[in-house]
């Protein structure tokens, strides 16, 4: 596993209140569907600026940006891209 | 609909002022101050509207939906920006908005109106 994908997932067991742990869910899982509420994925984006140094633009606020641990490292990816 | 724990709100709070400017509007502020009980509602408010909206994928910010909550005025919905355009992409005239707190949360119910009856 790479080192932002280890990152993501201790910041969604720090902030996404699973009701199962981060590590028996896959990166395609549903987090949504996992019982990650509507807020809790903001505290997971706000905890996500933190840890990356990153800010998420208007244009990735929608649900598939945030409903996976794939769909986030994606993000994340893109958005250093963008600052470097 | 969509419910809200407080402690949900106060996580986010430690967060200081970035949480507040990203989610709530001016106006939705000068009501709630930093009162994690109705941020709690303004939030449900925005989460059930989305619903209610049927937003699927599209980039909608929580500041394009405003909870409205006048003293002596039924809360309402004010729909701005992409939350307004996919209202009228919707087809949707009108919405409503109830909002209750519990102990530990706060909910919301939307409902949306596509029209006169016919």
């Amino acid at each position: 596993m790479s080192a932002l994908a280890e990152e993501i997932r201790r910041v969604l067991r720090d902030h996404a209140r699973l009701p199962v742990d981060i590590d028996s869910i896959d990166d395609q899982t549903d987090l949504f569907r996992a019982g990650m509420s509507s807020h809790a994925s903001v505290n997971v984006m706000l905890a996500l600026e933190d840890a990356f140094d990153i800010e998420f633009p208007d244009s990735m606020l929608k649900r598939s940006v945030f409903e996976s641990v794939a769909g986030i490292d994606a993000a994340v990816q893109e958005l250093q891209k963008r600052a470097a | 609909m969509d419910l809200v724990d407080y402690d949900e709100i106060a996580e986010a709070l430690r967060r200081g002022d970035r949480y507040l400017r990203r989610i709530y509007t001016d106006e939705e502020l000068d009501v709630c101050g930093a009162n994690p009980r109705l941020l709690a509602a303004c939030f449900a408010a925005k989460e059930a509207a989305m619903k209610a909206l049927s937003r699927t994928d599209q980039p909608i910010p929580w500041r394009s939906i405003e909870l409205r909550m006048r003293p002596g005025s039924q809360p309402s919905l004010e729909l701005t920006g992409a939350a307004a355009s996919l209202a009228q992409e919707r087809g949707v005239t009108g919405l409503s908005v109830s909002v209750t707190h519990g102990s530990h949360s706060a909910a919301a119910v939307v409902l949306a109106s596509t029209g006169g009856l016919s």
